[in-house]
């Protein structure tokens, strides 16, 4: 067993691991944050997606040891303390971009990255293409991608505040 | 997945001790390949180098060559200005990789000594004439890659950089497979001074291979239809679910026409 010690959604935590521990184990089994899904064994679906220093990975295709000393959020640690959704997972309610919501803690933060990642503006292809490492099999996409186009605003204008 | 060490040396020096001083230790880069492979318990090391701590990755101009760090991210890549400039077909090339979150942690030096007859950086080297730096010696594209999966690495050795000389013109084309986006047939084609190079991945049994026949006539007359005639038999190309050897010997006729467009 070896210790990783790494910040998830704003506090600290040490954990014992194994070296063969995936990020995505760490995170559900050592500590409960089921919010990030496994859909896949072969790094293609996405459900597994969580933002390390920023950016969106695959937590199922990442070892825990990897992340010592990196800060980590997940679905969990979008919304404000108070309940208030992040602007993403409030359109992703609106436009109805979810229907059995397997895919969509993955969906919405490969979204969330894309969206912080291109304050230019993101045309609908680019938001498809931005897409390509998530796999939904309800949706058809259409919401998911109207979701997103309708998040981009919101989000920049609350990061210019 | 079987258990094994984990260590994340801080010196280039002792990563390659470690790695050498035992057969069954196995570096670890973006684990993008590396991981999916020891999940499916297709390899079982004893401990798993990270050369993350390495101080490897970073991109670098001088003069007509440019140096890529072998930790460098396959984002990092398509997204920097020098590269898009001057050799535009490698940041297409990389921004074409798998997905964004793939993007964000494969690195070019894992994608090179995995040497996966379907990745696209192999095509780049090669028609490039890049050189490969390790820790002990540098090696030409031509000598590197040594047939699927196989390369001129030896046990513990670690790629360091990357130099790719900077051509004229460069242009990369990739019929995908819509599951895995893996190359079905990938063309990367180079326009220098003395010379056109053309790289093929993806298509056969031996690996990325340079098509001779179309580098001869495009350097000649840099046109689609310089190497409209010319005909790729299909033996010893792959075939399998994706695509038959006969298919894949049309699409590379196709794909090189359409590198080469893309590029002129
Ligand atoms: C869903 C998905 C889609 C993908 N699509 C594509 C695609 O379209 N095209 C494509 O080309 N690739 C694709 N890939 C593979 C991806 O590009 C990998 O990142 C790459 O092949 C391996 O790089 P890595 O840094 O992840 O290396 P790792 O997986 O960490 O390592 C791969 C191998 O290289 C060795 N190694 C790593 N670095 C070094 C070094 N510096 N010196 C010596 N040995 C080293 C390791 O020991 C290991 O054997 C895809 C992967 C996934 C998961
Ligand atoms: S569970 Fe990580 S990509 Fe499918
Ligand atoms: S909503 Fe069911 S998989 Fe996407």
């Amino acid at each position: 067993m070896a210790q990783v010690t790494l910040t998830v959604n704003g506090k600290q935590h040490t954990v014992e691991v194994e070296g063969r521990t995936l990020l995505v184990e760490l995170l559900r089994e050592k500590l409960g944050l089921t919010g990030t899904h496994i859909g896949c064994d072969t790094s293609q679906c996405g459900a597994c997606v969580v933002h390390i220093d920023g950016m969106s990975v695959k937590s199922c295709t990442q070892l825990a040891l990897q992340a010592d000393g990196a800060n980590i959020l997940t679905i969990e640690g979008l919304a404000e303390a108070d309940g208030t959704l992040h602007p993403m997972q409030e359109m992703f309610r609106e436009h109805h971009a979810l229907q059995c919501g397997f895919c969509t803690p993955g969906m919405v933060m490969t979204a969330v990255d894309l969206v912080q990642s291109h304050p230019e503006g993101l045309s609908e292809k680019e938001i498809r293409e931005g897409l390509e490492g998530n796999l939904c099999r309800c949706t058809g996409y259409h919401n998911i991608v109207k979701a997103i186009a309708a998040a981009h605003p919101l989000m920049h204008a609350q990061a210019a505040e | 997945m079987y258990d094994f060490a984990y260590q994340k040396p801080g010196s280039l020096a002792d990563a390659v001790s470690v790695l050498s001083g035992d057969m069954e230790a196995k570096a670890l880069a973006g684990g993008q390949t590396f991981i999916p492979v020891l999940k499916q318990r297709l390899n079982k090391p004893s401990t798993v180098v990270d050369l993350a701590g390495l101080g490897l990755s970073g991109i670098t101009v001088s003069g007509d060559v440019i140096t890529i760090g072998a930790m460098t991210r396959h984002a990092d890549i398509a997204s920097n200005a020098d590269i898009k400039a001057k050799i535009p077909g490698l940041a297409h090339q990389a921004s074409l990789i798998g997905d964004e979150a793939v993007r964000h942690r494969g690195t070019m030096g894992g994608s090179l000594a995995n040497n996966d007859p379907a990745a696209c950086y192999p095509s780049a080297l090669l028609a490039l004439g890049g050189t490969i730096k390790t820790d002990r010696r540098t090696i030409a594209a031509d000598d590197f890659f040594q047939g699927m999966f196989t390369t001129a690495l030896d046990q513990g050795e670690i790629i360091t950089s990357i130099d790719l000389p900077i051509p004229e013109k460069s242009a990369y084309e990739k019929f995908r497979n819509p599951a895995s986006r893996y190359a079905i047939v990938g063309v990367f084609v180079a326009k220098f001074a003395s010379g056109v190079r053309l790289a093929i991945t993806g298509a056969s049994q031996g690996g990325v291979f340079r098509h001779t026949e179309m580098e001869k006539a495009l350097s000649a007359n840099f046109a689609p239809d310089a190497i409209a005639g010319i005909v790729t038999p299909a033996d010893g190309l792959n075939g399998d679910i994706h695509a038959s050897a006969e298919y894949r010997a049309h699409l590379i006729g196709v794909i090189s026409k359409r590198a080469v467009a893309k590029a002129a």
